[in-house]
């Protein structure tokens, strides 16, 4: 079907060849994430916190006995894993930063005259930056794992757990998971706050300071809220051993997904909405 | 093609696009000219379906620029220099852009050659100057070799050759039957690149009308000439609808002769000319003094003895 128009363009471009398809804008998408110094920095900077600095604390806990003889308090999969908590500061700030600074940039006009039905931009961008997330924080997992357990088990009351374990492999695979929740929160923020400062402040105000915050809360509200909390319901995944208190491992995980999920369903309504 | 009809934009309770209706034809240059925040780049950005209209509508061959299966192929466009990201590069810019049409890194460097950034294609796009953003904004604009084009202030920050080259290029697109619809706030510039004007203040269309026509209204046909037989010269030249000033000794003023006649005149009864100068500068003071009323932000003239 082509649609002959009367102007007498010399560029005529088969019409069906230059589409926008979202396969398109996934290709674009990776272009721009890969080509920004940046996002090969910040993910390093993550890996190296879940491997380096996860390895570091699991040697320095494990060579340092209480003193009562005993190093296995904390679950050696979790230990191993400990460092997710900082890692996450980067996913998150990374996250934020793949479309707020678009914004900052003015490069958001440039995208969006690209694609002006505009959905596919933002769509694109969750799925390539998750996808980046996940495959290299299962990498780093894994490997935090395994070294660390090889830490352990070189201590006779290491507590090294087998990834077979009940609960381990949830732990290890989930860790990367929710880290890549995190991104993609970041990633909301971004698009709905359109300035990083103000996004990250939210991510962390939420994820951070709000579970701090719970000891002010009357006795009787805090299990009817904090388990709930997008923090520690995605953290009930990352319990070896489900914590009572928390939610059920997936239930909390799923709630989690949930709360990305409503943002990014609001920012994909606000960047239709609102002008560029 | 371009159709904006009853176009209007609010902010709050600032209209920045008030009832605007025109239509940009192919195969020439349309200049777009009007005063700083008369709401030129608030009207393109429409186009472009960045901003969302008031009310109104504005079309781009036939359809809303968003409903266009492959938009980067209908328009290019530069709406601002250095629409990217500081951190990427020249050239990964324009391949991601391209990426999402499906072009190929071979159109890539071919719109790189074509605006003369070859040099520093690979170099990030955060230390580019003015002059490189707007070529680069033009080589994005290009990519899809669309069939209309729409630069704001593409001239902003160039240096005279780069002025020159962008007055060619234009030109050149146009001729090549393409709809070429570029913003500016300097009448000299549009007099010598457009063929039609769109003139607005305050959001409002003032005028719609060809550069010819704005040009021969506008002026005042006024000639300078120097020449050394001055009062020989005046009493030549003088006519039913000629009149001749003279503001100083051996300088006349004519209006009613172009200065083709007037030159003829002269060699034909041997009168030495020294200048014969017709008064551009006349298109600028009508340009002003159309949209004086509707000029934004007016610059406080301190006069002698006023002193806020």
């Amino acid at each position: 079907m082509s649609t002959a128009t009367a102007t007498p363009s010399t560029a005529s471009v088969p019409t069906a060849k230059g589409k926008v398809t979202q396969l398109r804008v996934l290709n674009s998408e990776w272009i721009k994430l890969r080509t920004l110094r940046s996002t090969p920095i910040t993910l390093a900077v993550a890996f190296a916190i879940m491997v380096g600095l996860g390895t570091l604390i699991t040697y320095v806990h494990a060579s340092h006995p209480d003193h009562h003889g005993h190093t296995e308090l904390i679950n050696g999969a979790e230990l191993s894993l400990a460092m997710y908590r900082l890692a996450q500061l980067a996913i998150g700030v990374l996250g934020v930063l793949v479309i707020s600074g678009e914004y900052s940039t003015g490069m958001i006009r440039a995208s969006l005259s690209a694609v002006p039905k505009r959905l596919p931009v933002l769509w694109a961008k969750a799925a390539v930056f998750a996808g980046s997330v996940l495959v290299l924080m299962t990498a780093a997992s894994v490997i935090a794992f395994y070294i660390g357990q090889a830490i352990l088990s070189s201590y006779p009351a290491g507590g090294a757990v087998k990834m077979s374990d009940p609960g381990v492999a949830r732990v290890v695979f989930g860790t990367a998971l929710y880290l890549t929740v995190v991104g993609l929160l970041g990633v909301a923020l971004g698009a709905l706050i359109r300035n990083a400062a103000g996004a990250i402040a939210i991510l962390f105000g939420v994820l951070l300071v709000l579970p701090a915050l719970s000891d002010l809360l009357p006795a009787s509200w805090a299990p009817h809220v904090v388990p709930y909390l997008p923090s520690e319901a995605g953290g009930a995944l990352l319990n070896v051993v489900p914590d009572p208190t928390a939610m059920a491992p997936w239930n909390g995980f799923a709630l989690m997904v949930g709360y990305a999920v409503v943002l990014l369903a609001a920012a994909a309504v606000m960047l239709k909405r609102r002008d560029a | 093609m371009i159709v904006a009809s009853n176009l209007t934009k609010r902010y709050g309770e600032k209209t920045a696009v008030d009832d605007l209706s025109f239509t940009i034809k192919p195969g020439i240059v349309t200049g777009f000219l009007g005063p700083n925040g008369a709401g030129k780049s608030t009207t393109m950005r429409m186009i472009m379906g960045l901003d969302m209209p008031t009310s109104g509508s504005v079309t781009v061959n036939g359809r809303p620029y968003a409903e266009h299966p492959a938009p980067l192929h209908e328009v290019g466009a530069l709406l601002e220099a250095k629409a990217i990201h500081t951190g990427r590069t020249a050239r990964n810019h324009l391949l991601a852009l391209a990426a999402t049409t499906g072009i190929g890194a071979r159109r890539v460097d071919e719109v790189i050659d074509l605006v003369g950034l070859h040099e520093v294609a690979r170099k990030r796009a955060g230390g580019f100057s003015l002059g490189m953003g707007q070529r680069l904004g033009i080589a994005s604009a290009l990519l899809g070799d669309p069939a209309t084009i729409i630069l704001d202030e593409p001239v902003n920050g160039l240096d005279p050759e780069g002025i020159l080259w962008i007055r060619n290029l234009l030109k050149g697109l146009a001729s090549e039957g393409r709809t070429v619809f570029v913003s500016s706030h300097l009448m000299s510039e549009m007099a010598l690149t457009a063929e039609h004007l769109i003139v607005v203040g305050r959001g409002r269309l003032i005028a719609d009308t060809s550069v010819e026509e704005f040009t021969r209204s506008a002026s005042r046909n006024l000639v300078r000439v120097r020449s050394p037989h001055a009062e020989k010269l005046r009493s030549l030249l003088l006519g039913p609808d000629v009149t001749v000033d003279s503001s100083e000794p051996g300088t006349l003023e004519v209006t009613g002769l172009d200065s083709d006649r007037i030159g003829t005149i002269a060699a034909k009864h041997s009168v030495t000319l020294f200048e014969l100068a017709p008064q551009q500068a006349s298109l600028e003071e009508a340009f002003m003094e159309l949209t004086r009323d509707a000029v934004e932000y007016h610059a406080s003239t301190t006069t002698a003895g006023s002193v806020a």
